[in-house]
């Protein structure tokens, strides 16, 4: 159905069993052809693998043939939603386009095939890719170094709860309690546990923002971190960020920026401006590295110069080239981090032939490496091709948008009496993201968050984020984002109010929602009670 | 308006209308106090056309050495095995390339059932009963693999073989310092795990005892054995005992005996060589299965089967109270974010592969592999570093240096392998060079390497002999 028809009830669609490619196939059927073996066998004749240590069955793998396996992916890709089918206003994820151009050129062999331990000589272009991006990401936190090597915004953060342990124990100091605000994301508290320090958790005030005078009442010299996003997960900006930095930094503490709506402020407002020590980026939300259903995504962290020491190893460092015939030269000046490498950046496709790149390992005070190899390089060079196609400029443009299209959701909504319903949990403009609640609704209405939810699907529409953050009622977490046009923002905020319309004159049309979905509601209570994770085989 | 955005003027004019603002710096200006605004553009070129774009990261890769610009031998932890067509066709569909984790199970079911096949898969390989849908990548996985144990014993010490991959090692010393845990490392004998060492090293205090198959060196390790003896030496008067956790490399695991028949409790590994192009590394994907009793100490996403209302077969997350979003400061992990991606071309590529294939492959790899390591060790100058059994990657020990050989090799276009000392840091590495065997070198891709590594080592030991390495240093230069 296409987005923003009114929905009829459709037929049921008729009775598909989900078969997995186990079920498919037949024995002896098979894709693969073996190149043949062209080594002569051991002279002597000995077994090159002891019994003991083969394998005695084959594993049970699927037996099909290619153009089954294209069949069955490709039909039941059709089973799932996807961004470039619809809007996906999913709240806190940044579903922006994803630009095509980089799954081009993350494809070029030159990076898809380059293996991680190829010389840093022979990688020259891959490293400059990622100091460039390094030098940008810096830019826009506002913070001089940066690491690109978590692997996602949790790993991200972990690297950041890591090293503010490892800053404070530097200094001899034993502190283990962070601060979380509750209306944190929760990879923040998971991440705190992991990192072997408690949660404290700090009250949210009558406006969204931060309770100073809680947060005042928490913060002592056992305190080593605030964790906080900014704009927080009710979309709000909080207006008292630089009196809450003064109080965390006036304890001796650090202070943490989860990254995860860093897509409203690009190009307005930076963390390492507002007081941030430690800064995450999703490149999979603001800088459009495709979600891919659930990863990969990419964490990178940038930090300011106190926190420096400490980060992940290996690092990409950019050295002077040496002049002359080389080998006997002085050894060039390094430069670590980010700092000084902006004007040099990617302004042209003319490359610097005036540096080489080197990963550095000798960091002494390094917490160490967080995964394999340099993190996940293809997601870098995707947000790299992403950050030279805005440039300075078009950064800002897509905050602004995202915050526009938000403001104008949030107005367009509250017309046709959906407020009266759905009102604006706090404040009253947003920054790139807002959040509902159906509080109202459920009590109104008779329909619950979760059926306003499932029956945006019949409408076409992947719902919004639902029932976070905790402390709202029924929450719903609205993030167009800027790439959506107009158009699509009335046509979803016409949706709702027809749902509500509906759920006025009979609710449990939306009680019993979705109907138009490859299947209804799923029984996720038996899932969990008795788990069936694997495909049964004889 | 700008790339990717589609507000026109009249649009913006009408929003701002209905917003009830005069500006879009209005928005900003009320809600972003004055002193946190940057009030100036940020210090980046501007932007580029997509032609542009493309030309420069083209220019890029231009300078970067892959797989497809010299005959690589180089694997120790990723390698260049074929990554068929039919992968990047599938992982550029929309509706797999482009949706967010599968929180809205009716409009995800492809998703969702990708994950519970990739389970399943996974399952059938490593022969243990569950599997998560992945995490980050192999060095990632073996520290979550210790955060599981903690969880699950209560105990403080992780015993490390020293046949673990470097990263592997130092990534979870870096995790263990967070969960509060001590690592401690187990050298190695003629190339594996050292029995002895192994057995002494863990005692009641042991969370997990912790062992790569085959391991770093290429040596296929005695897993049964190290399985036992870690059951065995860490047992408690309560019924207590370690965590057994092996880190596999999934492609052996067609001619290798599987983890679960070995006695181990938590398989890990890196997913790379299953359908994932080395992308400089990563991202690719981790991958974490484990016996029945720790389902509910896995961490990450785990999908499971049910029924929809009407009664038909359908795919869920499950499970999820063990996760970040539902527990907060209890859960299991921290993880958000994996590699769905990546774990949807692991499980096609394994299709592809089949039940034979898989078979066929590590054959050929084994034989290759066994072929590879005689005709080289019967160079001048070069030895096995160990004699234990090797499946697709070995390593050998020159009698010259081996930055030095390697850079002799490269200008003959032949990357040798990688510098097992440079990779490690280990002492006893001096001298090492790791070889990675895929079905993509042939027996005539060996002989070749056989050629210009015994050429160059020959050259490197006459060099030294002669005593100017200034001259040699000049004619190596890349």
């Amino acid at each position: 159905m296409s987005a923003g028809a009114v929905a009829e009830i459709p037929p049921t669609p008729p009775q598909v069993e989900a078969r997995t490619i186990f079920q498919k196939g037949a024995p002896g059927r098979r894709a693969f052809v073996c190149p043949p073996v062209d080594v002569p066998a051991p002279a002597d004749g000995k077994e090159l693998l002891p019994a003991r240590f083969r394998r005695t069955e084959p594993p049970r793998l699927p037996e099909v043939s290619e153009p089954e396996i294209v069949r069955h992916y490709v039909g039941i890709s059709k089973r799932n939603f996807d961004l470039d089918s619809g809007f996906y206003p999913l709240g806190s994820c940044t579903m922006k386009h994803n630009p095509r151009l980089h799954e081009r050129v993350a494809a070029l062999p030159g990076h898809a095939r380059l293996h991680p331990l190829q010389h840093p000589e022979r990688a020259q272009g891959a490293l400059e890719l990622m100091w460039n991006l390094q030098s940008a990401l810096s830019e826009i936190s506002g913070l001089p170094y940066v690491s690109l090597q978590p692997s996602a915004g949790s790993h991200g953060e972990l690297a950041g709860v890591l090293l503010t342990r490892a800053y404070h124990e530097d200094r001899g100091e034993t502190r283990r309690r962070v601060l979380i605000p509750d209306t944190a994301h929760g990879t923040n508290p998971a991440t705190v546990t992991m990192a072997g320090m408690e949660v404290i958790k700090l009250a949210t005030d009558a406006a969204g923002g931060i309770d100073v005078d809680d947060l005042r009442a928490k913060a002592g010299p056992d305190v080593a971190c605030l964790m906080l996003t900014n704009p927080n997960t009710l979309g709000l900006f909080d207006p008292n960020i630089e009196q809450i930095a003064a109080i965390v930094h006036g304890v001796g503490a650090t202070l943490y920026y989860d990254g995860a709506n860093l897509n409203a402020v690009m190009g307005l407002s930076r963390p390492g401006d507002m007081g941030f020590d430690i800064v995450h980026f999703n490149l999979h939300k603001s800088f459009t590295q495709p979600h891919g259903g659930g990863g990969p995504g990419s964490g990178p962290i940038a930090v300011s110069e106190r926190i420096a020491p400490f980060l992940p190893r290996p690092l990409v460092v950019r050295r002077e080239r040496p002049h002359g015939n080389g080998a006997a030269g002085a050894p060039a000046e390094r430069e670590d981090g980010a700092r000084g490498a902006r004007a040099n950046g990617h302004s042209s496709t003319r490359l610097s032939t005036a540096f080489m790149y080197d990963l550095d390992y000798e960091r002494p005070k390094s917490i160490g490496r967080l995964r394999g190899f340099q993190g996940n390089y293809g997601c870098l060079v995707r947000a790299y091709a992403y950050i030279c196609s805005l440039g300075a400029d078009g950064l800002k443009d897509a905050s602004e948008v995202a915050v526009l299209n938000a403001n104008y959701l949030l107005a367009r909504l509250k017309e046709h009496g959906v407020a009266e319903y759905l009102p604006l949990a706090y404040g009253r403009l947003c920054m790139h993201e807002f959040v509902l609640s159906g509080g109202p609704m459920k009590r109104g209405l008779q329909i619950k968050t979760l059926d306003l939810a499932k029956r945006l699907l019949d409408f076409g529409y992947h719902p919004p984020t639902v029932y976070f953050p905790l402390l709202v009622d029924e929450a719903l977490m609205i993030e167009p984002t800027e790439t959506e046009t107009k158009e699509t923002l009335d046509g979803f905020a016409d949706a709702i109010a027809s749902i509500l319309k509906e759920a006025g004159e009979d609710p449990e049309v939306a009680r019993n929602a979705p109907y138009s979905t490859p299947v209804r509601r799923l029984d996720e209570v038996t899932a969990a009670k008795s788990p069936v994770i694997r495909q049964a085989l004889d | 308006m700008s790339r990717y955005t589609a507000i026109t003027d009249a649009n913006l004019d009408a929003m701002l209308a209905a917003i009830g603002v005069d500006s879009v710096r209005e928005l900003f200006d009320r809600q972003i106090p004055a002193g946190v605004r940057l009030g100036r553009a940020l210090d980046l070129p501007g932007g580029m056309a997509e032609q542009d774009v493309y030309a420069h990261l083209r220019a890029l890769a231009a300078r970067n050495s892959s797989v497809e610009d010299e005959l690589s031998f180089l694997g120790a932890g990723m390698y260049d095995h074929y990554v068929p067509a039919l992968i990047d066709m599938l992982t550029e569909r929309s509706e797999f390339l482009t949706p967010y984790t599968p929180y809205q199970p009716e409009i995800s079911q492809g998703g969702l059932q990708v994950m519970f096949e990739y389970q399943t898969a996974i399952s059938e390989l490593t022969g243990l009963p569950v599997s998560n849908a992945s995490v980050y990548d192999g060095p990632s996985a073996v520290a979550a693999a210790g955060y599981l144990a903690k969880l699950h014993n209560g105990r403080r010490r992780l015993v490390v073989s020293a046949g673990l991959h470097p990263h592997s090692i130092e990534t979870l010393r870096t995790h263990a310092h967070g969960f509060g845990m001590e690592v401690v490392e187990v050298p190695l004998t003629d190339g594996a795990t050292d029995p002895g060492e192994w057995a002494r090293a863990i005692d009641a205090g042991t969370s997990a005892a912790i062992f790569a198959q085959p391991n770093f060196y290429g040596a296929v390790e005695d897993a049964e054995a190290l399985s036992a003896a870690a059951r065995d030496a860490g047992a408690d008067a309560g019924g207590g005992r370690p965590v057994v956790i092996c880190q596999v490399d999934p492609i052996t695991l067609g001619i290798l005996k599987p983890p679960g028949e070995c006695g181990v409790d938590v398989a890990v590994g890196e997913g790379q060589p299953l359908g994932n192009r080395l992308d400089f590394g990563g991202p690719s994907f981790g991958l974490f299965a484990a016996r029945e009793e720790y389902l509910r100490r896995m961490p990450g996403r785990i999908a499971g089967e049910t029924v929809d209302a009407e009664g038909r077969r359908g795919f869920v997350l499950t499970l999820q109270t063990r996760e970040q979003h539902i527990r907060r400061e209890k859960a299991t992990s921290n993880i958000c974010t994996a590699q769905a991606l990546n774990a949807l071309a692991g499980v096609v590529y394994l299709a592809w592969l089949g039940r034979a294939g898989i078979v066929e492959l590590g054959e050929l790899l084994l034989a290759r592999t066994h072929y590879a390591r005689e005709t080289l060790a019967g160079l001048d100058g070069v030895q096995k570093l160990h004699g234990r059994p090797v499946v697709r990657e070995f390593a050998v020990r020159l009698q010259a240096d081996v930055g030095a050989v390697v850079r002799r090799c490269l200008k003959d276009g032949v990357n040798p392998g990688v510098d097992l000392h440079a990779l490690s840091g280990r002492a006893e590495d001096v001298g090492g060079l790791l070889v990675a065997i895929t079905e993509q070198r042939s027996r005539a891709d060996i002989d070749r390497l056989a050629e210009v590594l015994g050429a160059a080592v020959a050259a490197e030991r006459d060099r030294t002999v002669a005593g100017d390495p200034a001259a040699a240093g000049q004619a190596v230069a890349v």
